[in-house]
């Protein structure tokens, strides 16, 4: 019987548990201490946990059903604009317009009242559930869609990336009522708690935390099911699992739904985090990184999808300060390497260097 | 042949073809073709390469639509308007002709995928193993003589035995009609016999249709056999009855 918490999971979720131990506690040393962690690091430490929880969604659907996303960064931007609308009504008449009803941007706009897809939001319970079910909602219609009518593989990549692309282009007209170019900034506070209160920060990267470990939970349970096995079964042999009785388009539009919320909550633990959501979050390029991601990582792991995620952004973070030109290269690079080289990913190698496991008496032929 | 008149009476036709036609770019790959098949009858099918034998699997099993003519199951359903799933779902189950396991999964989880069971997503996902299931696996995996490699990746196990897990697949479905394209390619002289044997138990229990290009094969089943030719039934009987028609000679096995 599979485990629901193997070695890899066990190790991965202690590490982050003692990361969001003791990072906080970091930020209340003495900033004359060598352990002090300046406090604007938190949110930073966050947003990577975002980005990896991007990626186990990812992984979910690409690893498992083989279902190759190359949109997954239009369900986080939703996710995102969904929390970015609540902070906005959450600003108030603490607006450069001080217009207690509508957001600066639709002052500016010379809007004079709401736009009615903009209700609801001010409460927090109502942006959560639409940060879930918006982006839950477009991949279960898409997905139901694509893959009722077979479309799989390249075609389907490609029909994502155009999703992507043309939510790109919508969301920067200034019409949508999402405040175009400049998206949706300047929030001061969530739930009452001001954004840039220290404990605030840590509160939201705790919850991060949590929100990663429990959809790695939620993803490891769902792929060692009964399902989940089905997943990959359609992934290896699809028409084989038809003919079995089994209705793969339900199974794919099932984990590409949950895979699209699970990406739809890293948006909206991103968004508090960073400051900021603009249609930039939907450009292609954007979606592409996750597979990166994910590639690098080892995808059909899970732990692995959230390790690349980790590693190719702090190596981002690093290349954009240092080598600003070099980044894009290096990205580019690092695909090439893991397809050639490292077909399996970072945990991929890990295996491979683990001396091999002798087999059980019971797979000796009779 | 009148449309809507065939052979056999409904009454005892489980699967009975009345006029399929289908083409594909203009080639009729199944011309006007009539078969009734009895419940627990062992059917052969036979006929040279392009005759239509795959082609008329993938209509019964709802992989292709015909252009024209009905596939009447137990006769009230016609397949022809449901999908494969639904077609596997009603008791009809299908043997590729190149071995088609679930590579990554082991042999034991091969044979749960395919145990008959509720196949919707959400009975699935919260599906929990139990013993009963557990003693089914071991009673199909002990049929098919793969218990010592239950643990075994499929995709370590040789031709012949991804073959037999398929079968294996086939049966733990528990299906009314069994369809199998050429289950004896590759296999040893030895293996073939076994799996003619198999077969042949299976019969009576589940009807079973088999397409098969080797001779001895067939004739190890012994059963009725129906040559296909052009996409239609050229002739139909005991392989003897069959093998001796100038027509059959010609076509398929002068050559």
């Amino acid at each position: 019987m599979t485990r629901l918490i193997d070695l890899r999971l066990g190790l991965f979720l202690a590490a982050l548990f003692a990361v969001t131990v003791l990072a906080p506690l970091a930020t209340t040393l003495p900033s004359t201490s060598a352990l002090n962690l300046p406090s604007y690091l938190i949110p930073l430490m966050g947003k990577y946990l975002c980005y990896a929880l991007l990626a186990v969604a990812l992984d979910l659907c690409w690893g498992y059903a083989g279902i190759l996303s190359l949109g997954h960064g239009a369900f986080f931007a939703l996710g995102g604009y969904a929390m970015g609308m609540h902070l906005m009504r959450e600003i108030g008449a603490r607006g450069v317009y001080a217009n207690p009803e509508l957001p600066d941007f639709m002052v500016f706009l010379g809007w004079t009242e709401l736009p009615w897809f903009w209700y609801g939001f001010d409460m927090f319970w109502f942006a959560a559930v639409m940060a879930l079910a918006v982006p839950g909602l477009l991949a279960f219609v898409f997905g139901w869609f694509a893959f009722r009518s077979r479309v799989s593989g390249v075609y389907l990549s490609i029909i994502t990336q155009a999703l992507t692309f043309a939510l790109l282009l919508a969301f920067f007209r200034n019409d949508m009522g999402f405040g175009g170019n400049n998206g949706l900034t300047d929030f001061r506070d969530v739930l009452g708690f001001s954004l840039s209160a220290p404990s605030t920060r840590i509160a939201l990267f705790v919850l991060t935390a949590v929100a990663l470990a429990g959809c790695m939970l939620l993803a490891r349970a769902i792929t060692i099911s009964k399902a989940g096995k089905v997943l990959v079964a359609v992934r290896d042999a699809e028409s084989r699992t038809r003919f079995l009785g089994y209705r793969v388009e339900s199974y794919s539009v099932f984990v590409f739904t949950v895979s699209a919320m699970m990406a739809g909550l890293a948006g909206a633990l991103y968004v508090p985090q960073v400051g900021i959501i603009n249609p930039g979050e939907f450009a292609p390029a954007n979606s592409i990184e996750i597979v990166v991601w994910v590639a690098l990582g080892g995808r059909g792991t899970l732990v692995g999808a959230a390790i690349g995620a980790l590693v190719v952004v702090a190596l981002k973070s690093w290349l954009t300060a240092t080598f600003p030109d070099l980044w894009l290269f290096a990205l580019g690079g690092l695909f090439i390497l893991v397809t050639l080289a490292l077909p399996n990913g970072l945990l991929g190698l890990v295996d491979r260097l683990k001396p091999r496991k002798a087999k059980p008496a019971t797979e000796v032929p009779a | 042949m009148t449309p809507g008149l065939i052979g056999a009476p409904l009454n005892v036709a489980q699967l009975y073809l009345d006029g399929v036609c289908r083409s594909f770019d203009g080639f009729k790959a199944i011309n006007g073709l009539s078969l009734a098949v009895e419940k627990g009858e062992l059917r052969a099918v036979i006929g040279p390469n392009g005759a239509g034998k795959t082609t008329m699997m993938d209509i019964i099993t709802g992989k292709t639509r015909p252009d024209e003519g009905k596939v009447v199951w137990n006769g009230d359903t016609d397949l022809t308007r449901i999908d494969e799933a639904g077609v596997a779902r009603l008791g009809i189950g299908r043997k590729f002709q190149k071995p088609t396991v679930f590579e990554t999964h082991s042999v034991e989880d091969n044979i749960r995928l395919a145990l008959k069971a509720p196949r919707g997503v959400f009975p699935v996902l919260f599906d929990r193993r139990s013993a009963e299931e557990n003693r089914r696996v071991t009673e199909y995996l002990d049929r098919i003589r793969l218990t010592h490699l239950r643990a075994e990746t499929a995709a370590n196990l040789s031709h012949g035995q991804k073959q037999w897990l398929e079968i294996g697949m086939l049966l733990a479905q528990e299906p009314q009609l069994l369809l199998v394209d050429e289950p004896a390619a590759g296999m040893t002289d030895a293996e073939t016999m076994e799996t003619a044997e198999l077969l042949k138990s299976i019969a009576g229990e589940r009807t079973v249709i088999v397409v098969e290009h080797d001779m001895d094969f067939v004739r190890a089943l012994n059963c009725r056999v129906t040559v296909l030719h052009q996409g239609s039934v050229l002739a139909e009987g005991s392989l003897d009855h069959v093998s001796a028609r100038e027509d059959v000679i010609e076509v398929y096995l002068g050559r």
